[in-house]
């Protein structure tokens, strides 16, 4: 009975990160690669960090974190701008210690940026995509439409930690409450949405 | 209203977000729209830069720094950075001429190709990992418009619209000034800046390996379409890999407009736009003229 299971913050990440998993999936078999990843950006260090990933170094590289501009991801965070960039085996200077501590090192790398509310928020990225007759450009939008998705996926696990942050599991239900009452001025408008999320709240405790 | 059977300039503005294809255009695969063309016909490319190498150009790179020493490169003007200020301001700052990323040596690269005559200087505005680093790149770009450049190129833009103002003025600014701003449009569906501003020539890529084949797009706002797709870019540490982005379609259309500027040395802003639109691929007379209509 799920329902009845005190809601975890690993477990009430996983619908987000399955829509995460589920992108990267996607993304690694359209563009036939060796492996896709999202990192999330974060927005206290500027690390990259890993969050979700299909194919090469799936089984080791969640959670994973590189220092801020570090390679072509760092790149493409910094500057809100995606990148293709191929014949890679010829160049040392990519972040290839970065590369060869992932386990794998790549030729070629397509990367853009999660942007949400004109924010980099993360990265998706493919490696070593096929040669396939797809055509450079329109690799270039397929991976924009993912890359829409993944900030949206992203977004959303944001959130939740946020709203887990501000709620920790454990939290008191009655000093909760009483937190929220004096956010409500007496007799003052009430946001629709919050009075929304507390018949939500009701409905739930009833 | 239905906007059937206008022309591209006066259709509604598509909602790009996040539909596709954002700016570019596969010409290999597609053939650009058919547009009418008043001509003018005795601008021709030989006559436009037929001869010229850049030299007397001033260009400025505004990106993540330029290494100096590399082969494509062959050396800078000046070499700068935007850097915190003692009072916790941004300020302009001689550096060493190197780049951590490589993304401003690769457009460096090509804007020498085309134009190696021309006078090439950097300001880094990308250094410290960080994103939404707008106000580094307004600060960069307000000192290479005031120090008198003739082009500015600028693979980069800011989605946040806090900067939209202020980098709207600056833009209208260089415009004014004679230092015409060439902008890469976004690789993606998204609003960014300053490369959706009239009084800069903006750019997207077109698929085909032709360094000077470059098209009007007749639905802007990106204006143009230079090479932009497996481009051979220089990288730091002397190597070469070959890059897709509109980043890398702006400076082909930099190197042309500096050559352009080499051979007239007194052209304006409006003029030099003139000449890259009249000798574009699908406009231009030498090039078949197949949508020429008085």
């Amino acid at each position: 009975m799920i329902a009845n299971d005190p809601p975890s913050s690993a477990s009430a990440e996983i619908a987000e990160r399955r829509l995460l998993q589920s992108i990267v999936e996607v993304a690694r078999h359209v563009f036939g690669s060796a492996a896709a990843s999202i990192f999330l950006v974060d927005q206290d260090t500027g690390e990259l960090v890993f969050e979700a990933v299909s194919g090469e170094g799936e089984t080791h590289l969640l959670g994973r974190r590189f220092p801020p501009g570090t390679g072509i991801a760092g790149w493409v965070a910094e500057s809100g701008q995606p990148m293709i960039a191929d014949d890679l085996t010829e160049v040392t200077q990519f972040a290839h210690d970065a590369a060869r501590s992932t386990g794998y090192v790549p030729r070629s790398i397509m990367a853009a940026p999660l942007i949400r509310h004109e924010e980099c928020i993360g990265v998706l990225e493919v490696l070593d995509r096929s040669n396939a007759l797809r055509g450079d450009l329109a690799d270039v939008d397929l991976l924009a439409l993912l890359a829409v998705q993944a900030a949206c996926g992203l977004d959303f696990l944001l959130r939740l930690r946020r709203a887990n942050r501000a709620a920790p599991p454990g939290d008191d239900l009655h000093v909760l409450l009483r937190r929220i009452a004096t956010r409500v001025p007496p007799g003052g408008a009430t946001d629709p949405t919050a009075l929304k999320l507390l018949a939500v709240a009701d409905e739930l405790l009833a | 209203m239905s906007t059937l059977g206008q022309p591209p300039w006066r259709r509604e503005r598509l909602d790009r977000f996040p539909g596709v294809p954002a700016w570019s255009l596969a010409t290999s695969r597609t053939a650009p729209e058919e547009f009418p063309v008043s001509s003018q016909a005795e601008v021709s490319r030989e006559w436009a830069w037929g001869g010229a190498d850049g030299s007397g150009v001033r260009v400025c790179v505004v990106d993540t720094g330029v290494d100096a020493a590399h082969p494509r490169i062959g050396g800078l003007e000046r070499s700068l950075a935007v850097t915190g200020g003692p009072d916790g301001g941004l300020e302009v700052a001689d550096c060493d001429p190197a780049d951590p990323a490589g993304h401003g040596t690769a457009c460096a690269g090509v804007i020498r190709s085309l134009a190696p005559g021309a006078a090439l200087s950097s300001v880094r505005v990308l250094t410290n990992g960080k994103s939404g680093s707008g106000a580094a790149l307004l600060a960069g770009l307000r000192w290479a418009i005031e120090e008198g450049f003739d082009l500015i190129n600028l693979s980069l833009s800011t989605t946040r619209t806090e900067f939209r103002p202020a980098l709207h003025e600056l833009a209208d600014r260089a415009y004014f000034r004679r230092c015409l701003l060439v902008a890469s449009a976004h690789n993606m569906p998204v609003t960014s800046y300053p490369w959706t501003f009239s009084s800069v020539i903006s750019v997207a890529s077109h698929d085909e390996p032709d360094p000077m084949t470059y098209y009007y797009n007749p639905a802007p706002p990106a204006e143009f379409y230079a090479r932009g797709v497996r481009v051979p870019v220089a990288w730091p540490g002397g190597k070469e890999i070959r890059s897709t982005g509109n980043s890398f379609a702006a400076p082909h259309i930099t190197g042309i407009c500096a050559l352009i500027l080499s051979k007239h040395r007194w052209m304006t802003p409006f003029q030099l736009k003139s000449v890259l639109y009249l000798t574009a691929r699908n406009v231009g007379p030498s090039n078949g003229g197949a949508h020429d209509r008085e």
